[in-house]
């Protein structure tokens, strides 16, 4: 044995893993394979795919060649073992907890989430049994407490949308494997070029691949990576994954597929059973969008933290919530889990209350107002007359999205001009 | 005391070991299709490979058309290489055999590691692998564990041949 193999960096990996010339043309950029079946050698060729004895496509619901080459990428930008495409980052977190749970099975939740996947925990995934318990993130003890027997995942968002939350996901993660669950992070708002969750515990990474992956405000998407380290075989914990299915005469996951299990799951359970699987467009669109992530990552935080700083100087303003600035509480936080920044969303509060957040809204000219992060543009939103509006107002003050609070996702524009955006639509709340 | 050389494998390495081995020994092979080692062993003939099943309690039987045998000395053609679908202790009496049948190479399946087996085996100048699968070696450097989403670490701007 003589040679070693060497690892590419994060910028090499971010354009090539997964993708290489087109095996018949030759084409460089990675085909859009916009079909639904492929076809089969003969029938022996037919049982060996559908029996899972061999690699290879068979219907486009569980697998594509161009979803295939996102997956790569993705799960080799977090460190990953494999990941599994599908059609958002809901349909991402559903797929992710689909071969943990069963019906009466628990999950210890952040509180500080994305508020979809608050409603998702809360009240869809009750639904199918799966009960969902939120804890303060703030003090890392609070996930011990609340972890049962019946708790089989921990959830959390590193860097939480939307105000400018950072989890201490180090001890969350020994905590998680103490009780012999696996930790789950939702990478969302860092992206793996900020934060790679897997490097401090995490074992299971979720993506809206929508926001800063995609990148240009173009294409749904979502991807489960597995580290493919953690046990699945545990006394009977996960029967889903050690115990043999039904599905497909008795075979057993974990026994047949070793540390691919969780993701073939993924593909040969979950999006064939669940069926929300990633359109091959937009897988495309995801994969040219990574290859300049970091690039863009690099200007987002920049641009986010001058605009940061530029309103919590600014007299209509009357608090900023952003890792980045030395007055958050999260500041060491963000020092220690994204060295190269806290990524571009976050939120302030106008003085003037619901009126003034309505008007600043509504006066952007540069800025969008719309329900999204993670663009090349800079958008806003007014979060207590939108995406919160249907909570009381104490509802709202709890979850991040009081009356005066403003979120933005901070784009790629000249950083002048977004701040003398700002500016204006600021002044009109005071006059 | 664990041997370090063996914690992890230059992709060069199991990319020559495939290329050079024609004929394996798969002990621990299973006549039941929906066990690891036959899905092991079907694709492994799909890519070109004889693969003859070692299992006592399997002999006179047929696995994919190959004839059952009881022991590696009971094969009676050359060896190139020992896969060993058993588990580690098991492994060790298998590796000490490999080296009576002039096996060159003894391979150890995902799971299964014995250091002492891994001294003797390359003493006797085989080369050996251990806690691996051949057919997900194979699939992940020729591409096709790409299909499926997985990491393969492979970059390359050639183009990929079938
Ligand atoms: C942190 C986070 N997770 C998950 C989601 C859900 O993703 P999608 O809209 O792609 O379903 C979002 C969407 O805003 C998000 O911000």
């Amino acid at each position: 044995m003589t040679e070693k193999n060497f690892s590419y960096g994060f910028e090499t990996r971010s354009i090539h893993a997964g993708a290489a010339p087109d095996p018949s043309t030759g084409a460089r950029s990675t085909p859009i394979y916009q079909t639904t079946a492929y076809v089969f050698d003969d029938v022996d060729h037919a049982a060996s795919l559908f029996n899972l004895q061999t690699f290879g496509y068979i219907y486009s619901r569980l697998t594509n060649p161009t979803v295939a080459v996102l997956e790569e990428r993705v799960a080799s930008l977090e460190g990953g073992r494999g990941a599994t495409g599908c059609a958002s980052g809901h349909a991402a977190q559903l797929l992710a907890l689909f071969p943990l749970m069963q019906p009466g099975d628990e999950i210890v939740a952040s509180k500080k989430l994305y508020g979809g996947s608050i409603t998702q925990f809360s009240r869809t995934f009750k639904k199918f049994g799966w009960n969902a318990h939120f804890v303060d993130p703030d003090d890392p003890e609070n996930f011990r407490k609340a972890i049962t027997p019946k708790t089989k995942a921990v959830f959390l968002e590193v860097l939480a949308n939307p105000g400018g939350v950072i989890v201490d996901v180090e001890p969350v993660a020994k905590m998680a494997h103490d009780a012999g669950v696996p930790l789950v992070v939702d990478n969302t708002l860092a992206s793996p070029y900020l934060c790679r969750p897997i490097e401090w515990g995490g074992d299971i990474i979720i993506h809206s691949t929508t926001k800063f992956l995609s990148g240009h405000g173009n294409a749904m998407g979502g991807v489960v990576v597995d580290s493919g380290t953690f046990d699945f075989t545990k006394k009977g914990k996960f029967p889903s994954l050690s115990e043999p299915e039904p599905a497909y005469h008795g075979l057993t996951f974990t026994e047949t597929f070793g540390d691919l299990a969780y993701t073939i799951h993924g593909h040969a359970m979950g999006l064939r059973d669940l069926g929300p699987t990633m359109a091959p467009l937009n897988a495309f669109l995801t994969i040219t969008g990574i290859e300049t992530l970091g690039l863009r990552m690099d200007r987002h935080v920049q641009n986010a933290q001058k605009v940061a700083e530029f309103l919590e100087g600014h007299p209509a303003v009357s608090w900023v919530s952003y890792a980045g600035l030395k007055s958050s509480k999260y500041h060491s936080l963000a020092k220690k889990y994204l060295p190269k920044g806290p990524g571009s969303v976050f939120t302030f509060g106008v003085k003037g209350g619901y009126a003034a957040g309505v008007k600043v809204v509504e006066s952007v000219e540069l800025l969008s107002h719309l329900a999204n992060i993670g663009d090349t543009r800079s958008l806003i939103i007014h979060p207590a007359s939108t995406t919160h509006r249907q909570l009381s107002p104490e509802q709202q003050t709890a979850a991040g999205a009081g009356p005066d609070v403003v979120r933005l996702s901070i784009g790629l524009e000249n950083a002048e001009d977004i701040m003398r955006d700002l500016d204006v639509a600021l002044g009109k709340t005071v006059k | 005391m664990p041997l370090a050389h063996h914690d992890s494998y230059a992709d060069a390495d199991i990319r020559r070991i495939l290329k050079n081995v024609k004929t394996i020994a798969m002990v621990g092979a299973s006549p039941n299709w929906n066990r690891p080692s036959y899905f092991a062993m079907k694709y492994l003939q799909h890519k070109g490979f004889r693969v003859i099943p070692v299992n006592p309690g399997a002999v006179g039987q047929e696995i994919l058309g190959e004839k059952v045998v009881a022991g590696l000395k009971d094969i009676d053609v050359p060896v190139d290489m020992v896969d060993v679908f058993r588990n580690s202790e098991a492994a060790g009496p298998i590796a000490d055999e490999a080296i009576a049948i002039g096996a060159k190479v003894l391979w150890m399946q995902l799971g299964v590691r014995n250091d002492e087996a891994a001294v003797r085996a390359e003493a006797a100048g085989l080369t050996v692998i251990m806690n691996r699968c051949p057919k997900i070696e194979y699939g992940r450097l020729c591409g096709e564990l790409g299909w499926h989403g997985f990491n393969s670490g492979v970059i390359s701007s050639k183009r990929r041949k079938g």
